[in-house]
């Protein structure tokens, strides 16, 4: 049962990654495919290998590159933090509704998502436009791509959030309230420490296809919205440079391992906290 | 706890989901071409939208491709995700788990670009596949769509639990007739569900497509990302009306199924 789903992945996943580093290492030609050999068969027996790291060396050296990816890591985390903010409350609006509405505000919710990323691209724009909000001189702002991120991704933040505050079980609430906590402190330090699974599953939901986001920025961003996602198009569609757009796509996945690493270590180590935490209660006989 | 603040800002989320979705639809009864100005009720965007034969390649193309996409991604993904939740330990459990979940979180310019150079690559090798086409978008748009199936999958099949295969067991089931009369329909839902957001993920997608495809099958969102770029018209919001009707039928009935299947597992 296993050999299928390994072989897929194997063939989809593994060697397109592995392809896509020897590219990177390659030097662009103009030939097909636009790229050069790594492995020449010299004079000698052994194939020399020809890594040329030219690639690398301009997006470390040239701002252009690095100036995209650090500004859709900036995009991509404000853009997240709109969606925590927005989003947590309607999680918990929802997780709160009586049992029998549940389903159908979470439907809504999934129902722009499922037929979003076709067109909502054109249509908030233009929407927008029409409600009149500073008219035509949105179209193309950072205002307009921020809004586009947040309508796209909002409901990767709601759902896991909602599943999460589901699962909660509502007595905890109820003893906080009895041992004289007021709803906002009950909160605070019941439902959101609980929560922060979901938090964290919502963040790593929004942020990572965020930072390499092609069409939002490309549709509603302005001329200066120049974020990793569409400079890595413009290397591969426009210059034809394939090592280039590799190399890019390489530093990308790079910095996502980063990010999240980051973030799974805060974490972790705040589930750690928590667990000892238990232990010591249990051990109280609490 | 019932607090007005919340569902304030529940209608305001709402009203922001929903206010671009309800303009959209208006305007394209709009009469005149422009997308910013009303000036009467007409069908006409629709007749357009009927007659035009860029549109409708794109459309029937697109509805191939997802259908076959989504048959495929079922076929792996469902594997995948009994794997996962039914056998246990096994060996590199944790790198089959990481790389059946990639897809989900890697962004789609990279998935985009390593497919296609993929595609490249094998071309060269093995003369297969010949050129970039309705193939290998279908190819592409599966391999992505195997994380979402196998992680619907997964879910049910955890939430089901083991107890009605062992009792299919300990009344002297095989593990294949097990598997059929009990498993399989446990996962019909998840099955259902997996394969329809398959089909939606790989009818959307814009990103992939452009890499993977080639000259001549551009599906039905490329062509309506290059001509959003050049202004939205009426026609286009027609044709997105239709699309949005579409799957609000579709989310209706898996709605309907999943609700059906929490009351067969209550009873």
């Amino acid at each position: 049962v296993l050999a299928l789903p390994w072989a897929w992945l194997g063939l989809f996943l593994l060697v397109p990654a592995a392809i896509v580093l020897k590219i990177s290492l390659a030097a662009p030609a103009d030939a097909v495919p636009p790229y050069s050999a790594l492995l020449r068969w010299g004079g000698a027996w052994l194939p020399r290998v020809a890594l040329h790291l030219d690639s690398y060396a301009l997006i470390l050296g040239d701002p252009l590159y690095l100036r995209a990816l650090l500004l859709s890591v900036k995009v991509a985390g404000i853009a997240t933090l709109v969606c925590l903010l927005a989003g947590y409350p309607m999680a918990l609006a929802i997780a709160q509704a009586p049992e029998r509405y549940r389903n159908a505000l979470l439907l809504a919710v999934i129902l722009p998502f499922w037929t979003g990323l076709l067109q909502d691209d054109g249509w908030v724009n233009s929407a927008l436009v029409a409600l009149g909000l500073g008219a035509h001189r949105l179209l193309y702002t950072d205002t307009a791509m921020y809004l586009g991120i947040v309508y796209t991704y909002l409901p990767f933040m709601v759902l896991p959030l909602y599943a999460r505050l589901t699962r909660q079980d509502p007595t905890l609430l109820e003893a906080a309230a009895d041992l004289g906590a007021a709803p906002w402190s009950a909160f605070w330090r019941v439902t959101f420490p609980l929560s922060l699974p979901g938090v964290w599953a919502g963040v790593l939901l929004v942020f990572i296809p965020a930072v390499g986001e092609y069409v939002i920025p490309e549709l509603l961003g302005g001329p200066q919205a120049q974020l990793v996602g569409r400079v890595l198009w413009e290397e591969f569609f426009a210059n034809r440079d394939w090592p280039m757009a590799s190399a890019l796509a390489v530093a990308l996945l790079v910095l996502l391992l980063i990010v999240p690493g980051g973030i799974w270590r805060l974490a972790g180590r705040h589930l750690a906290r928590r667990h000892l935490a238990q232990q010591y209660l249990s051990r109280r006989g609490v | 706890m019932r607090s007005t603040p919340l569902l304030t800002w529940l209608i305001v989320c709402y009203a922001f989901l929903y206010a671009p979705i309800g303009f959209l639809i208006a305007f394209s009864f709009n009469a005149a071409r422009l997308v910013t100005a009303w000036s009467g009720f007409s069908f006409r965007w629709y007749v357009t939208l009927a007659h035009d034969p860029q549109l409708i390649t794109a459309t029937l193309l697109s509805l191939r491709i997802a259908a076959a996409s989504a048959t495929l991604a079922l076929l792996v993904g469902t594997l995948s995700g009994y794997a996962l939740a039914r056998f246990g330990r096994f060996r590199a459990r944790a790198a089959f788990a990481a790389a059946v979940a990639a897809p989900l979180v890697l962004p789609e310019v990279i998935t985009g670009l390593a497919l296609l150079l993929l595609f490249v690559a094998l071309e060269q090798a093995i003369g297969w596949p010949a050129g970039r086409g309705a193939t290998t978008v279908t190819l592409a748009h599966a391999s992505v769509s195997v994380a979402y199936v196998a992680v619907v999958v997964r879910a049910r099949l955890a939430d089901a639990g083991t107890l009605l295969e062992e009792a299919a067991m300990d009344l002297y089931a095989t593990p294949f007739v097990a598997f059929s009369l009990v498993t399989l329909p446990l996962m019909a839902p998840a099955l259902a569900v997996g394969w329809l957001l398959a089909f939606t993920l790989s009818l959307d997608d814009v990103v992939v497509a452009s890499f993977t495809s080639g000259p001549g099958a551009s599906t039905l969102p490329m062509v309506v990302f290059s001509l959003t770029r050049l202004g939205a018209t009426p026609e286009i919001y027609a044709l997105a009306t239709v699309i949005v009707a579409v799957v609000a039928a579709i989310l209706l009935v898996v709605a309907r199924m999943q609700s059906s299947a929490g009351r067969r597992d209550a009873e």
